[in-house]
């Protein structure tokens, strides 16, 4: 039996409307992994997100073709009340913006409780205990307090470190974490990360990470998964990745970004930019702004290819 | 003689339930002509206030920023609307700050009208002719800006902003709703226009690899205060201030050695109406002292190898 799979992407394709906007997606997660998913806006990192939990808004998305196998169960054939123990118990989410995913009228401790409720069957002042003990673990200072407050009362990584507490109340599997720094400061990001990777090493739980921010990946997650326009385009182990990209998309990104640049240099740009779904270029979907194209990349879509280190690429880097 | 001068300026706003915000803190610092001077900090810091106190978008309450021999702070109305024409601003959000029933060759060309500059098809001619610069498609004039993608209306942004071929432009996270590949686009862009008018750019931004690449010079805010400036170069490899280390080590680089983004500092910035006594960043300091919590250090020259650098911090006080 080769090492056991938590989650498994197989072939994935969603429509919305009639343009396909994800295609082909394989994605698979072993338990206690940390899995980046990165992408530039648009390129349906998110929307995989969503699809894997079934929260995808239907219509006018579609999910064409592909499995997604949790552990024994086929996601995409459960019924909508095995769906909604499967989310929350199993599989929990975190998002971008905290302030618009907690409800501002109850306070902290009411929407730690609601989860607890919803999932287990402890007594009311046990769920308080425990909703206590919850907020004291994702380092909330003086936690009795904050269950009596209400979201606006705190700050944004504070408000972080409760998405965070919720979903973390029935001990899932998997944790989705969709953007969960991006609209936080540099300062209080490095916090929440650590945070994350810290209790993904002592429960155990895996973590899918999806950012666009290919430093927060280098800094904590064991393989990545590159999209461009709705496809994956290279997979691999991040020290494999980061030392080596093989494909043209993925190395042009790491060629561009400032950091990697002697500072007043001209950076290497790539040109042009990401087409709409609909205006999908035939053959390799990044084949126009390419500089190493080859007649093939413009006639067939390369398909990922390899072993450990996967990349849909004609001429790919050497 | 330096271009533009700001000093002890001072901007303070009043919030609900009467508390009083001073989002710019007796700020003083002066740009060279031709020189890229980078203003990083947090969200809150007062790094966009700033900014438009410099220009009087918001009037200072009290400081002195003074451009040829006038200060703009108690300048007049018209003699206000003289020097704006070489000082010029362009914005985070390409899509808020541009009228959307206007066509590009009016948005382009509005500064010019303001002023009374040229003839019509004068006018007409320098719009091309900034369009082309920018690197937008001559028919642009024609078109609105929903037509444009959010990067080409950043250039849009700028080709405005040059207009009136300023002095100095303030560019206010210019690049930071941009995706990673057209951010290097703009910022090559902005690099390449600098060298070819020789204007002097207020570059702000959160984003220290991009402030690291662009400036000349940098400035790091906390609290609504500068802690510390410098040549860009000693500013990021020797940071002096507390804070700037921090920052600087927060930040998730993309390389193979792990823990190099660190959470160095705990907590979040304090409440900006409810400051901490003494030195702003004394809560989160882990070097602070009694004196940090009790007396406000001044921004002052360090001595030792540190070329150029001043930072408002007692370590460095003999």
């Amino acid at each position: 039996m080769p090492e056991q799979t938590l989650l498994s992407v197989q072939n994935l394709s969603i429509e919305a409307g009639n343009t396909t906007i994800i295609e082909g997606v394989d994605l698979d997660i072993k338990p206690g992994e940390m899995v980046g998913l990165v992408g530039e806006s648009g390129s349906g990192k998110s929307v995989t997100a969503l699809a894997l939990m079934r929260l995808l808004a239907e219509p006018p998305m579609k999910i064409v073709s592909g499995r997604i196998l949790f552990g024994e169960s086929e996601i995409l054939t459960l019924s909508e009340r095995a769906l909604r123990t499967l989310r929350g118990n199993e599989i929990a989410m975190i998002f971008q913006e905290p302030m618009t995913s907690l409800n501002p009228v109850f306070t902290v401790g009411q929407q730690i409780r609601e989860m607890i409720h919803l999932h287990s069957s402890l007594s009311g002042p046990q769920a308080n205990e425990k909703a206590w003990e919850l907020l004291a673990r994702v380092g909330i200072p003086s936690p009795k307090d904050a269950l009596l407050r209400y979201p606006h009362q705190l700050s944004g990584g504070q408000r972080q470190r409760v998405m965070i507490a919720i979903a973390l109340a029935c001990k899932p599997k998997l944790l989705i974490a969709d953007e969960p720094t991006t609209a936080l400061d540099v300062t209080v990001q490095a916090q929440i990360l650590e945070l994350i990777d810290g209790l993904r090493r002592e429960t155990g739980m895996a973590v899918l990470l999806i950012t666009h921010d290919l430093g927060v990946v280098a800094q904590h997650c064991d393989r990545v998964a590159v999209m461009y326009l709705g496809s994956i385009v290279e997979h691999a182990p991040i020290a494999d990745l980061i030392g080596n990209p093989k494909h043209r998309y993925t190395e042009a990104l790491m060629r561009t970004i400032p950091s990697n640049n002697e500072p007043g240099t001209r950076l290497p740009a790539i040109g042009g930019t990401v087409p709409q779904p609909a205006q999908r270029p035939p053959g390799c979907a990044f084949h126009p702004r390419c500089e190493a194209a080859i007649d093939r990349c413009v006639a067939e879509v390369p398909l990922l290819d390899g072993q450990d280190h996967r990349t849909a690429c004609w001429n790919p880097v050497p | 003689m330096s271009l533009l001068s700001v000093h002890n300026l001072t901007k303070t706003f009043s919030g609900a339930n009467g508390a009083r915000v001073q989002a710019v803190s007796d700020v003083s610092f002066s740009v060279q002509a031709g020189e890229v001077l980078g203003v990083v900090g947090e969200s809150g810091c007062g790094k966009t206030t700033l900014g438009h106190a410099i220009l009087r978008l918001t009037d200072p309450d009290y400081g002195k920023v003074m451009y040829g021999g006038l200060d703009l702070v108690s300048a007049t109305k018209s003699e206000l609307k003289r020097s704006r024409r070489d000082l010029q601003i362009i914005f985070q959000d390409p899509f808020g700050s541009l009228n959307p029933r206007h066509k590009i060759g009016t948005v382009v060309g509005e500064p010019l009208l303001v002023h009374g500059i040229g003839s019509r098809s004068e006018r007409r001619d320098r719009v091309a002719s900034l369009l082309n610069l920018v690197g937008l498609p001559e028919d642009s004039s024609n078109r609105f800006p929903h037509e444009f993608s959010g990067g080409q209306r950043q250039r849009i942004a700028i080709a405005r902003a040059l207009a009136l071929e300023p002095k100095l432009i303030i560019a206010d996270e210019s690049v930071s709703a941009l995706d990673v590949s057209i951010q290097s686009q703009i910022l090559n862009l902005i690099a390449e226009l600098r060298m070819k008018l020789g204007m002097s750019i207020i570059f702000i931004s959160h984003d220290l690899s991009v402030i690291r690449h662009i400036s000349d010079r940098i400035a790091v805010m906390y609290l609504g205060r500068i802690v510390e400036i410098g040549p860009a170069i000693q500013v990021m490899s020797k940071p002096q201030h507390p804070y700037t280390q921090a920052l600087l080590s927060s930040v998730p680089e993309i390389s193979l050695s792990r823990n190099k983004a660190r959470a160095t500092i705990s907590g979040e910035p304090p409440d900006p109406s409810n400051p901490p006594s003494g030195c702003p960043f004394s809560n989160r300091c882990p070097q602070a002292t009694s004196l940090c919590r009790m007396t406000r250090p001044k921004l002052l020259p360090v001595s030792g190898d540190a070329k150029g650098v001043e930072t408002a911090c007692h370590l460095y006080a003999n």
